[in-house]
């Protein structure tokens, strides 16, 4: 043990009170970080999974055509500048099992289903609801998506699969319609009505979907919206879907098709967890902040009453840079039972707030808070704390090493 | 490292362990600023035991501070075995403190959360010439010298002031230092422990050759010492 340690510790314990309270600034500082922090990235990491798991990781929707602009260079006529005006888009994917083969070529694409969808109005004997119906091919839409995953009712997707006249509802349309697997509906085209029975009923979480959309067999879906060919979009997932922009954009490059990687189609609800997670960035801040505080001010406080101290382990032959060192370790010492004690109260409480029962049922769906716990939200809050306290720390140390031993023994040292 | 008392020491007797001269020293700022130290001049053999006596406020304290490398003059030369101190920086005079100084202060003489013993080894443990086992049987026979061998395990808080200033003069001991400062190391010490602190002081100077210089108004210590020093005003007489 280096003496410096050693004289922090006797120092530290010396000053319970004072000691207990920076390290409870600690432990809360470093604990509420982590809770913070679990629990923003619970819901944004929840949400993402929902969406990825219901609309894949990317859409391949529309498709280019550059429309160019030949330009002459000044004076020489057989040079020119071909150059991008404009993008124009044409709706739809015209060939779609030519860009599925092609897309299933790349190496991070986990699975590719065409789909097309159609506005529709379906009735039950109950009452009549707008819906949109999407034409999918099972056995390519699983890989996909979580569909299967979501299916509420006992049955599954067996009648799904076996019968093209079936189709799949979602909960908040089924229980408008007052509807239940083996009744039947009827899907109202353009004045053409035909029925289908109630396969299986999913639920994805996320209410936008749920009252809108009737899954059937694409083949089923291009005669009853009379689209013999093509699709709407195709839909994509990924086998690391964080690389959905880089892969959209080489994709685009390929395959002359707009590609909508996730990050892009939801945009507007990422950038609202982000301004949640900024905002309780600086609830952190604040709290880590109070911490460092506490620490400067126990320190300080430390130091003003170990000035004699200081002057005797000055004469004994102890440099500026020890005494630096020995308040610093105070400050260490706080800092690592801090971080242990404020770790495991983070985790306790994170488990905790876990177990608070909320009920949503919009974005996606849950019943209780949702915390996501990761090593990384440990390192950041220790981090963070340690460099805070660390800075905190530094003031009081230095101050207390500028003290020169004659001043003090004079009892004139500030 | 022999951990006796009486270690051989390098310098023969008779060498200055201590000079200074010409020393200047103002205290205080603006109206109150005063001349303190006149121009003191000052040396000190290895093996002499010295006393400087004087009035309260003449400066005594001041010019040990000064001569213990713990403030700086305003004037004037310092030499500490042969070596120029007053001009050297922080770093240095404080290696020369670890290394050389043994100092006893006036007032406030221990680190009141430590035992007598860590007390006495705090020095040592800076210096690190001795290992753990070695510095502690040191500590242990300094504090055994000054009548406290039963009480090295007491924390300072749990030692009278008498006893608490036998601790620092062991302390002041620890790393056998050339020159032993000390300001009125008897102060608050009854006859016995007065006469044992003294007597140990000087049979260090005389076996180990350091330069014991100390403060007193005690005029039977001052007697007994080789050298006696009047002060007056900021000046020896
Ligand atoms: N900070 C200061 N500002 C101004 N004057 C000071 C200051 N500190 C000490 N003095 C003055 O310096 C003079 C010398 O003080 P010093 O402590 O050296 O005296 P001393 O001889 O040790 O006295 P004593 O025997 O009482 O310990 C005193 O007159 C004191 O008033
Ligand atoms: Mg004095």
């Amino acid at each position: 043990m280096s003496p410096n340690f050693r004289i922090a510790f006797r120092f530290l314990t010396a000053k319970k009170r004072a000691m207990l309270m920076s390290l409870s600034c600690t432990v809360l500082g470093v604990g509420l970080f982590i809770v913070t922090q679990a629990t923003t990235s619970g819901f944004e990491e929840f949400f993402v999974k929902t969406l990825l798991g219901t609309d894949g990781a990317m859409r391949i929707e529309d498709r280019i055509q550059d429309t160019l602009r030949s330009m002459e260079v000044a004076g020489s006529p057989d040079f020119q500048i071909r150059q991008r005006e404009g993008v124009k888009y044409i709706e739809g994917v015209e060939e779609p099992q030519v860009i599925m083969d092609t897309v299933r070529s790349f190496a991070n694409v986990r699975g590719v289903s065409a789909v097309l969808r159609g506005n529709v109005q379906v009735s039950s004997s109950f009452k009549t609801e707008d819906a949109q119906v999407f034409g999918i091919k099972l056995e390519d839409h699983r890989f996909v998506s979580e569909l299967e995953r979501k299916i509420t009712t006992p049955e599954g997707l067996g009648k799904f699969q076996e019968s093209a006249g079936s189709a799949l509802v979602g909960r908040v349309l089924a229980d408008r319609l007052q509807l239940t697997v083996n009744e039947s509906i009827v899907i109202n085209v353009r004045g053409e009505s035909r029925r289908y029975v109630v396969a299986a009923i999913y639920e994805t979480g996320v209410r936008d979907i749920d009252k809108t959309r009737i899954y059937i067999d694409l083949a089923e879906a291009r005669s009853l919206l009379r689209k013999p060919t093509g699709a709407t979009f195709l839909q994509i997932s990924l086998h690391d879907p964080k690389r959905a922009r880089q892969e959209a954009a080489h994709m685009e490059e390929v395959l002359r098709h707009s590609v909508r990687p996730w990050q892009e189609r939801e945009k507007e609800w990422l950038s609202v967890f982000r301004a949640l997670s900024v905002s309780s960035a600086i609830t952190v801040t604040v709290f880590t902040l109070i911490a460092s505080l506490a620490m400067f001010n126990t320190l300080a406080m430390i130091v003003l009453e170990k000035t004699k101290d200081i002057a005797i382990l000055r004469s004994m032959g102890y440099e500026r840079r020890d005494i630096t060192r020995i308040f610093l370790w105070q400050a260490a010492i706080v800092l690592a039972i801090g971080a242990i004690v404020g770790g495991i109260f983070g985790a306790a409480v994170s488990w905790g707030v876990s177990l608070v029962p909320l009920p949503i049922n919009t974005l996606f769906k849950t019943e209780h808070f949702i915390v996501a716990l990761s090593p990384w939200h440990f390192v950041q809050a220790i981090t963070t704390a340690v460099v805070m306290v660390m800075i905190a720390s530094l003031v009081p140390a230095r101050r207390a090493a500028r003290l020169e031993p004659g001043d003090i023994v004079r009892g004139t040292a500030q | 490292m022999s951990t006796s008392l009486h270690a051989v020491s390098a310098a023969p007797v008779g060498d200055f362990a201590l000079r200074c001269s010409g020393l200047q020293r103002y205290l205080g700022q603006g109206d109150g600023r005063v001349h303190v130290l006149k121009g003191v001049s000052f040396e000190a053999r290895r093996g002499q035991v010295y006393a400087i006596v004087g009035p309260s406020g003449c400066g005594k304290s001041t010019l040990l501070y000064l001569l213990g490398l713990l403030d700086q003059p305003d004037g004037g030369d310092i030499e500490i075995n042969g070596q120029r101190m007053s001009n050297r920086d922080d770093f240095a005079r404080t290696a020369a403190r670890g290394a050389h100084i043994g100092f006893v202060f006036q007032f406030h003489f221990l680190m009141l959360e430590f035992t007598a013993l860590e007390n006495v080894m705090m020095p040592m443990r800076k210096l690190g010439r001795l290992t753990a086992p070695e510095m502690e049987a040191r500590a242990r026979m300094l504090l055994d010298a000054v009548g406290l061998g039963a009480k090295t395990h007491r924390l300072g808080t749990q030692l009278s002031g008498g006893e608490q200033q036998r601790v620092a003069v062991a302390r002041a001991l620890a790393n056998q230092p050339s020159i032993i400062l000390a300001d009125e190391p008897t102060g608050n010490l009854d006859v016995k422990n007065s006469t044992l602190v003294f007597d140990l002081l000087t049979r260090l100077a005389k076996d180990n050759g350091q330069a014991v210089i100390l403060v007193t108004h005690n005029p039977e210590i001052a007697q007994r010492c080789d050298v006696t020093r009047p002060m007056r005003d900021g000046l020896f007489v």
